[in-house]
Order: structure tokens, then C-alpha cells, then sequence
């Protein structure tokens, strides 16, 4: 028996249907993988502060490695010692603080809005280190990261990823060689918070002076390269009271 | 015995080269630009459209006597967000690295207008297995031509094949770049995709006489 596919009725409970396999298909799918996926979410985050810290596994020519993931938990319950909150200028612990929402925070804080920003006090070496999280936009879309400073400043280590930002040129900011450029740099420049710029006329490829608060930039990707730069600034804006609050320690 | 009849093996055949949806239909440009400055983005993508496309003309082989022609356009729009929105989800919970690296495709993927032209164009008219093998044939067709400018695209713009320096270090300059070769910055940017696959058009048209159409 044929059915007649072109009435109307039909057609109409076709539609319904299809969409009721579908969305419940997907809804189901959702709702058993959602925990699976929130963890793998937690442990890539946990992952990027330590890498940021400089707690990784890299070795001299490897790519980027982090702690892997069956370990990560205790490595970062090890290695954060504290966390914290600041909430209008004031510094507040808050064991909370890795589960806020850095884009919402951040957005907030922009538009002028009470924000609360997440700051991570980690140890490394025997020296404390202050992880701050950073979210910007690059070319296509958005870009985040976390940088790490000890008290006077330097950078220890920073941490990049993107949405979708172009494969092989602003994609590369995930990658070791712009990455690693950043460590030892200072984000203060005669006293003021100038961060660190991604320039295309640095001209230190083997990246030996820290002392310019520049990087260099990578060919082909300028504007993902100024994303950089004007998150690390917006960062240093944000946090500029906490910061303080370090030095004069 | 084969393994397929000549009519099936032709399926897959024919898209690789005489029928290639790239270069010869021209279609899943956009996304041959757009991923191709590297070999493993080419993989990745290549891979996720054989997925997609082998799944999505079986479900749409299967319901062709089902879905009404008024909303069928609807219906493989939904068919292929499905599948690609089902292989996100169990790649962020089960190979969450791999999911990271694919994000970028996965909206590059429903729009891929092979897909489409496959479903309309193949799998409405068609049986399972005739329409799970052209399905097949017509990703791998895709997928060539993505790696083949990949390689290109990578090997003469980064001197890196899949992240792995094979010309040596251009900082450093040792291997090729000692005598004095450099990378070519103009490989990585989208508009190098273009000329390669137009290399790739005038090396087959010129092979193969039949392929060239009357002005």
C-alpha cells in the first residue's frame, strides 16, 4: 500500500513527527552525556591554569602537554592553594571562584556592572604564583586564556585557545612558540600597567629581550594578534586593584 | 568474485576523479578555502563528512518513500544537523581533544552543499546500499581533493606536513632554508585554495579531454 505523500495531513504529521523523534533523540543524548562532557570540561580548565603556571609536561621540543587528565585533579588541588573573588575593588576568598563564568564576568565588568573575577594563588617551585583569567575577541570569534605573574610582575607562563580563529595563522596562538615568548616578560613598564604587546616590529625571534613588553607577532594573523594584546590589557584593567595589593606585599 | 558489482564499485570510483564533486561539480568550495591551510584540518574535516554523509544518505535512502516532496529540503536540513549535532555531542564526551580541534567544522559541515546535492540528487531516488556507497564515494571524492590542497597548502606555506617540520627550520635555517628558500606566506591565506584546486582542474581536464565542456 502506497501512502500518498503529497496531502497536506500528511505532510503536516510528517512534520510533527519528525521533529518529535529528533528533538527527544537529541534531548536524550543531551541529557546523558551532559556529565560526562561538564567534566571533561572541568579538567581542560584545570589543565589550562596549571599549564599557565607552568605546571605541563613539556619538554624542550615537545608541543604543548598538559598534566593528563586522570591526574590533573590532584595535581590541581596540589598546586592552587587559594582562590579568590574580587568583587568591586575588593578581594574576597571564595573556594568558588573556579566555577564562575569568565566570559558573563568579564562582560560585566566591561558594561561597568558588578563582576566577580576569579583569581587562582598557586604554587610552583616554592614561589607563589597569581593566575588571572583572561577573554578577548580575535578575529573571528571569541579568544580566552590565563595568564600567570609572580609578585614583581613577570610573566610565568600564559595559556591561549580560540574559538575559530583561522587554521594555521591565528590558530597558532595555542601554540608553544607564541606561547613561550611571553614567559619573562614584566607587564609593568615604569610603573604603569602596559602589558604586553604583540608587535609586528619587535623583531626578536629568538626572543631575547624582556624588557620591551613586546612579543612577536605571528605573520598573517594581525588581528588575532591585537586580540591579544587588548585582552591582556583589558585583564590588567580589571584586576589593576588586586595587583596592587601583590606589589605592596 | 568482487566484492562489488561494477555498477556499485563505479559509485565509489567515479567521484574520485571523473565525477569529482570539487572539482568537477564545483560544489564544498567554501569549505575546501576555508580549512585547508592545514593537512590535519583537512583530515578531520574529510573524515567528519564521510561520517556524515554515509550515515545521512542511509536515513534519507530509508525515509524516501516517507518524506513528503513539499518539505524535503527541510527534512535533509534536519537530518544532517542531527547527525552532525549527535557526533559533537559524543565527541566533546568521549574524545574531547578530537572535539576541540573539529568545533570550527562542525557548522561548516550542515552547510557543505555536497551533502545536500547528495541527499536531493541520490539518496531520494535510490536504495540503502547503493545510496550508503555513493554517499561514501562522493565524501572520499571531497576529501581528496581537501587533502591534496592541504598538503600543498602546509608543505609550501609552513614547510610542515601535519605540524612536523620537513624543510628544516626557517629560523634556524637549516635543511632547504640554508640555500636560501623561504616559506611562502601566500599558501596559508584562503585564496592560495583557489589556484590549487584550479591546478588540480586544469591537470585533470588536461588528462582526460572528455571532462572539457563546450563553450
Amino acid at each position: 500500500m502506497a501512502i500518498n505523500t503529497e496531502k497536506n495531513g500528511y505532510t503536516i504529521i510528517f512534520a510533527i513527527v519528525m521533529v518529535i523523534v529528533v528533538g527527544s533523540l537529541l534531548a536524550f543524548l543531551a541529557s546523558s552525556l551532559s556529565d560526562r562532557i561538564k567534566e571533561n570540561e572541568r579538567f581542560e580548565k584545570q589543565q589550562n591554569i596549571l599549564y599557565a603556571m607552568g605546571v605541563n609536561e613539556n619538554t624542550p621540543d615537545s608541543g604543548v602537554n598538559f598534566i593528563p587528565t586522570d591526574v590533573v585533579e590532584d595535581k590541581f588541588n596540589q598546586n592552587v592553594k587559594e582562590q579568590y573573588v574580587l568583587i568591586d575593588g575588593e578581594i574576597k576568598k571564595d573556594d568558588g571562584a573556579f566555577s564562575l563564568d569568565v566570559k558573563k564576568e568579564i562582560s560585566a565588568f566591561k558594561k561597568g556592572e558588578q563582576a566577580r573575577l576569579p583569581i587562582f594563588v598557586g604554587e610552583n617551585d616554592g614561589e607563589n604564583v597569581y593566575v588571572l583569567p583572561m577573554y578577548g575577541k580575535g578575529l573571528w570569534d571569541a579568544i580566552w586564556g590565563f595568564i600567570s605573574v609572580d609578585k614583581n610582575m613577570v610573566v610565568q607562563g600564559v595559556y591561549f585557545d580560540h574559538k575559530g580563529e583561522t587554521a594555521g595563522l591565528g590558530a597558532n596562538i595555542k601554540l608553544r612558540f607564541f606561547m613561550d615568548d611571553f614567559i619573562g616578560e614584566s607587564l609593568l613598564n615604569d610603573g604603569s600597567y602596559s602589558g604586553i604587546t604583540v608587535s609586528k616590529t619587535n623583531n626578536d625571534p629568538l626572543n631575547e629581550d624582556k624588557e620591551d613588553n613586546e612579543v612577536d607577532a605571528i605573520a598573517g594573523s594581525t588581528i588575532t594578534g591585537n586580540g591579544v594584546t587588548a585582552m591582556i590589557k583589558e585583564t590588567l584593567k580589571a584586576y589593576k586593584p588586586y595587583l596592587e595589593t601583590i606589589r605592596n606585599n | 568474485m568482487a566484492l562489488l558489482s561494477k555498477k556499485d564499485a563505479n559509485l565509489i570510483l567515479d567521484p574520485l576523479a571523473d565525477n569529482n564533486p570539487i572539482t568537477i561539480q564545483v560544489l564544498g568550495i567554501c569549505s575546501a578555502l576555508a580549512i585547508t591551510a592545514e593537512l590535519k584540518a583537512s583530515l578531520v574535516m574529510a573524515i567528519s563528512v564521510i561520517f556524515v554523509m554515509g550515515i545521512g544518505n542511509v536515513v534519507i535512502s530509508l525515509l524516501r518513500n516517507l518524506i513528503p516532496s513539499k518539505i524535503r529540503i527541510i527534512a535533509q536540513l534536519i537530518v544532517v544537523a542531527t547527525l552532525v549535532i549527535v557526533v559533537d555531542q559524543v565527541l566533546k564526551a568521549f574524545a574531547y581533544e578530537l572535539s576541540k580541534t573539529l568545533s570550527v567544522f562542525v557548522g561548516l559541515i550542515i552547510t557543505n552543499c555536497i551533502i545536500m546535492g547528495r541527499f536531493e540528487a541520490f539518496a531520494l531516488g535510490n536504495g540503502v546500499w547503493r545510496s550508503f556507497l555513493d554517499g561514501i564515494g562522493n565524501a572520499l571524492g571531497y576529501g581528496l581533493i581537501l587533502v591534496i590542497v592541504g598538503f600543498f597548502r602546509e608543505l609550501l606555506g609552513s614547510g610542515t606536513l601535519l605540524g612536523y617540520p620537513v624543510l628544516g627550520d626557517p629560523i634556524a635555517k637549516t635543511g632547504l632554508y640554508s640555500i636560501g628558500y623561504e616559506n611562502n606566506g601566500f599558501m596559508i591565506i584562503p585564496p592560495a585554495a583557489l589556484i590549487v584546486v584550479g591546478v588540480i582542474i586544469w591537470v585533470q581536464r588536461s588528462r582526460n579531454k572528455a571532462l572539457i565542456e563546450e563553450a
